[in-house]
């Protein structure tokens, strides 16, 4: 069987396992939705944080930015936005089937677009920042984007927003968000596996080594930086507004803008499966949230130091994640090997 | 004779150092002209400014008859002259291929091009000048495994997929054993013959520069202490007092 079949008969697979998991077992369909989300968290971080070398702790904006994008149109094509939220429950709300999904589409299309014209506004305020500098950078941005939209009183302030109800039963709803999530995931996937093999990676690739070099090169630099976070915000910035709907409640801190659960958990799924590649991610979030999920279902109240224990092995024995470990061991497995003939006519007849 | 840089009256401080001081230099067009200058003597600094890595004080610096001194590094690059850096800089973890891929000059790089696929032609002429340097059967290794002499070789190699006017070579030699330093000067002058690159060469191994070069300008102190033919400067008492720190 050749490589192109066997890659073909695995996403095969993903796929299969992917629409049956929800009916095979339907107890546990937000869970297996809420890994379809990390694994977009950990594909999305990894387009700046692994292909380009720079460690975003702010990623989470994007996710936020969306969510409330996409609540403002929602409520605001039908309701006065401020009424709305100043009145939580006094305002009856009563969404038809029509005008729950029509918001719901002009809800993800206005949250792409802000979350695209935030990325390339900070994009611009922080790419000065490198190493480091833009790590804390970006961590300071994520948690004054939370505060602040906590004292915005027009969107409900720290009191937040319910969303529209969804128009149907709660097996079809949880059914709706779970399909949503998977596509998006998968989207997400199947749109960086194309894009890393365009020029683009290159290019990221040679920023994440030296981006001095590759300014000395004549590399356009920024814009390739502003286009790799603008993608990560697009997909972010819809999985925020899908989340939004499916919590049905949009509150700044703990669901909006959660820095210190889902924005450090995006930079730990994709360390531990291996930055900088395109299954890393993959895996990473794979065992993370299969361990964040036991951890929480039988060893409550040691959940978090089971995840800080997890950490630790990671950063001390696993710098490179499971798949770049293996990359080590085994790099005849993915094509690094010397050639024995010495010019091209020789490895053309060697052929 | 034809200048495809001029340097007029360039000044450089870092704070209180006086890091050039006055310097008016010329580059022939299609020429290889040399730099020498005991340590510390400002040659670095001069490249830096030529190449816009930091802004001048005072002074002029024009490509092709246009003033550039106020352009940034990218835009410099781009309008076709580069630089290879003192301490060899290449894409570490990408390999030989890679690395020779994203050289390819960037003048008319739109938004849309990094969502195409490098062309086969592309492909060719990285795998023949890794050929032409020496590095075919290593270009699926990953650049940070070669030595410290194939990284100089593959990042004269990528400097070449740019299809640079002018290359600004910072010690091409160092750190090069003598068997290869023969071969490396072999392909500076191709380069030079064949592609028609212009070459600006730093160089501290006076039997390498005195071979390679056509005109040499020597700094000390900061300061043009003499230019010439490689004779007139082998000979220049001046010169010799300051690599022997008469100066």
């Amino acid at each position: 069987m050749s490589k192109s079949q066997k890659s073909l008969l695995l996403y095969a697979f993903i796929l299969i396992a992917g629409i049956a998991a929800p009916y095979v077992f339907p107890n546990y369909v937000t869970q297996i939705a809420m890994l379809w989300l990390m694994i977009l968290f950990a594909l999305t971080w990894d387009i700046m944080g692994g292909q380009m070398g720079y460690n975003s702790l702010g990623n989470i904006i994007f996710f936020g930015v969306g969510m409330y994008a996409s609540a403002i149109v929602q409520i605001g094509l039908y309701y006065d936005v401020a009424e709305y939220t100043s009145h939580a429950g006094a305002v009856k709300v009563d969404f038809s089937f029509y005008q729950y999904f029509l918001g719901m589409g002009l809800g993800a299309i206005f949250a792409v677009v802000t979350g695209v014209i935030t990325a390339l506004i900070l994009g611009r305020l922080l790419f000065g920042l490198r190493g480091p500098y833009f790590a804390i950078g970006t961590l300071g941005a994520a948690i004054a984007a939370g505060e602040m939209v906590g004292t915005w009183d027009y969107v409900g302030g720290g009191g937040g927003i319910s969303m529209p109800t969804f128009p149907g039963s709660g097996d079809e709803r949880s059914l709706f968000f779970y399909f949503l999530l998977f596509g998006l995931a998968a989207s997400t996937f199947v749109f960086l596996r194309w894009l890393y093999s365009r020029q683009f990676s290159l290019a990221v690739n040679a920023i994440r080594d030296d981006e001095d070099k590759a300014e000395a090169m004549g590399l356009h630099t920024l814009r390739h930086k502003l286009v790799a976070w603008s993608i990560a915000a697009v997909f972010l910035s819809l999985s925020g507004a899908v989340f939004g709907n499916m919590i049905g409640f949009v509150e700044p801190l703990e669901v909006a803008f959660p820095t210190l659960t889902f924005g450090i958990f995006m930079v730990l799924m994709a360390l531990l499966g291996g930055k900088g590649t395109l299954w890393g991610p993959v895996i990473g979030a794979v065992v993370f949230h299969v361990i964040k999920e036991l951890t929480w279902s039988y060893f409550l109240g040691w959940q978090w130091v089971a995840l800080g224990m997890l950490i630790i092995i990671n950063v001390v024995y696993f710098q490179q994640g499971i798949l770049g470990w293996a990359q080590e061991k085994w790099p005849h497995w993915f094509g690094q090997t010397v050639d024995q003939s010495m010019t091209r006519e020789e490895g053309e007849a060697g052929k | 004779m034809n200048s495809i840089i001029e340097v007029r009256n360039v000044g450089k401080n870092f704070g209180g150092v006086v890091a050039n001081h006055d310097i008016s230099l010329d580059v022939a067009d299609g020429r290889i002209t040399g730099l020498i200058g005991p340590n510390g003597s400002g040659k670095t600094t001069l490249f830096n400014s030529i190449v816009g890595h930091h802004p001048i004080d005072v002074g002029s610096i024009k490509f092709e008859g246009a003033e550039i001194s106020s352009l940034r590094v990218q835009q410099i690059a781009r309008l076709g002259m580069l630089r290879t850096f003192q301490q060899t800089r290449i894409y570490s973890k990408m390999n030989c291929v890679q690395n020779m891929l994203i050289s390819i000059p960037h003048r008319t790089a739109g938004i849309l091009d990094m969502f195409k696929v490098h062309p086969p032609e592309t492909t060719e002429h990285a795998l023949e000048l890794l050929e032409f340097v020496g590095l075919y059967s290593k270009r699926n290794l990953i650049a940070g495994d070669l030595s410290f002499g194939q990284q100089k070789l593959l990042e004269f190699a990528m400097a070449l997929m740019n299809k640079p006017k002018v290359l600004l070579l910072d010690e091409p030699t160092a750190g090069i054993n003598p068997t290869l330093i023969n071969g490396l000067i072999d392909r500076l002058k191709l380069a030079n013959e064949e592609f028609g690159v212009t070459l600006f060469v730093i160089e501290h191994n006076m039997r390498v520069i005195m071979n390679l070069a056509e005109h040499i300008y020597c700094l000390a102190h900061g300061e043009l202490l003499a230019e010439g033919k490689p004779d007139d400067i082998q000979n220049d008492q001046r010169v010799v007092d300051a690599y022997l720190g008469a100066h």
